[in-house]
């Protein structure tokens, strides 16, 4: 008997998936891989600098936080990546896995610029500034419905449905900064109503970021509120998990889809307005400067939760931050930031597996 | 003139159908790698960084090591990457979107950051990264090609790296469709728990095809730096090539063979523009759209005609855990 049971080569561990973890422990793990992660980096900064780890961090934290403008530049940063990343996250809780993001927001940053360069002279502040609104919310609610439309109609892939949607935004935006281009034939618009700044965010207690800030925060709230307490959210989160049980219990599924993606391209336009009206003023093809995909690891490590996007958000803003100033003071490549946001995400990434999964070793032949 | 566009249009399709090649083998086995972008901007500079220590070290170069270190250069840095996404997608079973993202983001900052810091790091004292000897040796084409007439121009004018390119594409090809391996492959990306059931190793196809889609697409992006761009890397300059080849898997309906004529028909769509007389610059702009829109009506096609054989890995973009259902 006890030869049968030899027979059976049991492999020395297993996978199995775990229950759930309690709330402080799963959030233990994550910080751990943060900190994990965060002496990697320092490993990695240190074997290209040789200067020493302790100093590495000091000069992360004054590159980030170091000078009063810093510290306003880290925070309207950190707010327009959580405002795309509040847009984009109804979609994914919806596992509708929208990465047009960066197209979105930029044709939202393109209707803000044409109104403002077309109308900006004709229309009185409030007048312009409505406008602006409807339209940048328009322009990226539109770029969002192409692809729920076929989504929703005949389950068209939407991961690459928007992610070829992002370079056509692109193509518009060049076409467009050809076309308008100061002085002609540049291939660039400069910075728009530079004299009378008709169309700009205005500026609140003489901080230039203040309101863009404020209005990012107000999102955060209602994105949470909406998610958590109201009908949509409900459905939303009921269409991610199982589509079967959506359509079972008699939710409009292809509805569903359709009002949600609007909802996360006009957010987007909304970033747009933003980055356009109120910070830079002026818009290039780069305006997102890659935002629309960072929003997505910031919204999924958040496990789409508004409020901890905040603290995501912050941490990888912050990082890139440090890690420019010490490429700037060493002289190096700036794309060292992306670097050590890349390894921070793979280190966040790959915790979730000890959040989810347990192994679980060969039990030793006495115990039988 | 006819010829000369052609024969852009396959310089310019080369390192698309690298990429795509790549990417279709990694997406058969149902990964969705969207790190295809980052793994050939690494497999660009990580050839790179082979040429340049390489020429920096000796007085003459010798032509068959010049070619060799860059390539297996290429080879060790875009098999690291593979390596990176499959450890997180098959064995820690991360969200494959977010893994890719994250893999192009770090794939890009390292190609740029090596590429605008190489010679500070080296204490080097060249102005820039001219690979020119090197560029030679892997530009190195038939000679007797030009004696050909049209059909040398066409056909025979190019380094081995593009005929390696397609020769790549057709073995693929046949791989998947006439060899039992391949069709375990297959199997693994439309349902990979009755593959699991049948026998094959999920994990072990899945991890072959990611590292061996990732080395095919790091050599896209060697080709174009040391071919294309004559051995001179320029940050960004290799631009959206990477999302391009992801485009290509799509026009070409998940087939290598497809993504040969695919590959030229992207070149051309992106050289096209020099072709028009009389268009403004705006107007170029415009015209570069036309691979994405392209590419968009293809899945709008596919999607609608919902022909079998036509669609995606039915298993694409998920992770494979043997106990959930």
């Amino acid at each position: 008997m006890s030869n049968n049971a030899k027979a059976v080569r049991e492999p020395l561990f297993h996978i199995a998936k775990r229950d759930a973890m309690p709330f402080w422990k799963s959030w233990l793990v994550r910080i751990l891989s943060v900190v994990a992660a965060l002496v990697a980096c320092a490993a990695v900064t240190v074997l290209l600098t040789g200067e020493n780890p302790i100093q590495v961090y000091v000069t992360m934290i004054d590159g980030a936080i170091g000078t009063e403008r810093r510290i306003w530049s880290l925070l309207q940063n950190t707010a327009m990546l959580l405002c795309v990343s509040l847009a984009v996250t109804p979609a994914f809780k919806m596992k509708f896995w929208n990465i047009g993001a960066e197209g979105q927001v930029l044709m939202g940053g393109l209707a803000t610029a044409a109104c403002m360069i077309l109308f900006g002279d004709k229309l009185s502040p409030p007048l312009l500034m409505l406008v602006m609104i409807i339209t940048s919310v328009l322009a990226g609610a539109i770029w969002g419905f192409i692809p729920a439309f076929f989504k929703a109609n005949w389950n068209t892939n939407e991961t690459l449905f928007t992610l070829m949607m992002n370079y056509i935004a692109m193509q518009i935006v060049s076409f467009f900064t050809y076309k308008w281009s100061v002085p002609k034939g540049s291939g660039q618009i400069g910075v728009i109503n530079a004299n009378t700044q008709a169309g700009w965010i205005p500026a609140l207690g003489g901080k230039a970021y203040l309101l863009n800030i404020l209005i990012v925060l107000a999102l955060t709230i209602a994105m949470y509120v909406y998610l958590k307490y109201s009908k949509h959210g409900y459905e939303i989160a009921v269409v991610g998990e199982s589509e079967n049980t959506a359509k079972y219990i008699g939710i409009n599924v292809k509805k569903v889809i359709i009002r949600t993606v609007i909802l996360s391209g006009a957010l987007c336009g909304i970033a747009g307005l933003l980055l356009v009206s109120g910070t830079d003023h002026t818009i290039t093809r780069h305006t997102v400067a890659g935002r629309g995909f960072t929003a997505i690891m910031v919204s999924w490590l958040a496990k789409f939760n508004p409020v901890f996007m905040i603290l995501t958000s912050f941490l990888i803003v912050f990082l890139q931050k440090g890690a420019t100033e010490i490429s700037t003071i060493f002289g190096l490549n700036d794309s060292f930031s992306e670097i050590i946001t890349g390894i921070i995400i793979f280190f966040i990434i790959g915790s979730e597996f000890f959040v989810n999964y347990t192994i679980k070793f060969r039990e030793k032949e006495a115990n039988k | 003139m006819i010829i000369a566009f052609i024969q852009r249009a396959i310089v310019q399709g080369i390192p698309l159908l690298f990429g795509s090649t790549g990417e279709i083998l990694t997406e058969k086995s149902g990964n969705l790698n969207l790190g295809t972008a980052g793994v050939m901007y690494v497999g660009g500079i990580s050839g790179v960084i082979g040429a340049f220590l390489y020429e920096s070290s000796v007085e003459t170069v010798n032509p068959v090591l010049a070619v060799l270190i860059p390539i297996l250069a290429c080879i060790l840095g875009s098999l690291l990457m593979g390596l990176i996404y499959s450890f997180l997608t098959v064995t820690l079973r991360a969200n494959q979107n977010v893994t890719g993202l994250a893999l192009t983001t770090f794939g890009v900052g390292v190609g740029n950051f090596f590429g605008g810091s190489l010679i500070k790091l080296t204490d080097s004292d060249l102005p820039s990264i001219t690979l020119t000897q090197t560029s030679n040796c892997f530009k190195t084409t038939i000679p007797f090609a030009d004696k050909l007439g049209w059909f040398g121009d066409i056909f025979l004018t190019y380094s081995f790296l593009a005929y390696v390119a397609i020769a790549v594409a057709l073995a693929v090809s046949f791989w998947f469709n006439r060899t039992r391996s391949g069709l375990s492959l297959r199997a693994v990306g439309e349902n990979p728990a009755t593959a699991d059931a049948a026998g094959i190793s999920v994990s072990k196809y899945k991890y072959l095809s990611t590292c061996v889609g990732s080395i095919i697409a790091g050599f896209g992006g060697l080709y174009y730096v040391m071919d294309y761009a004559c051995g001179i890397w320029s940050n960004d300059a290799f631009g959206d090539r990477g999302w391009l080849a992801i485009a290509l898997v799509i026009f070409a309906i998940w087939r290598p063979n497809m993504s040969i004529i695919g590959s030229i028909v992207f070149g051309g769509l992106l050289i096209v523009h020099n072709y028009i007389p009389g268009l403004s610059f705006s107007g170029q702009e415009l015209f570069k759209m036309a691979p994405y829109v392209v590419t968009i009506l293809v899945l709008i096609v596919i999607s609608m005609r919902q022909k079998r054989e036509n669609q995606p890995p039915a298993s694409l973009g998920l992770s494979y855990f043997r106990e959930e259902r």
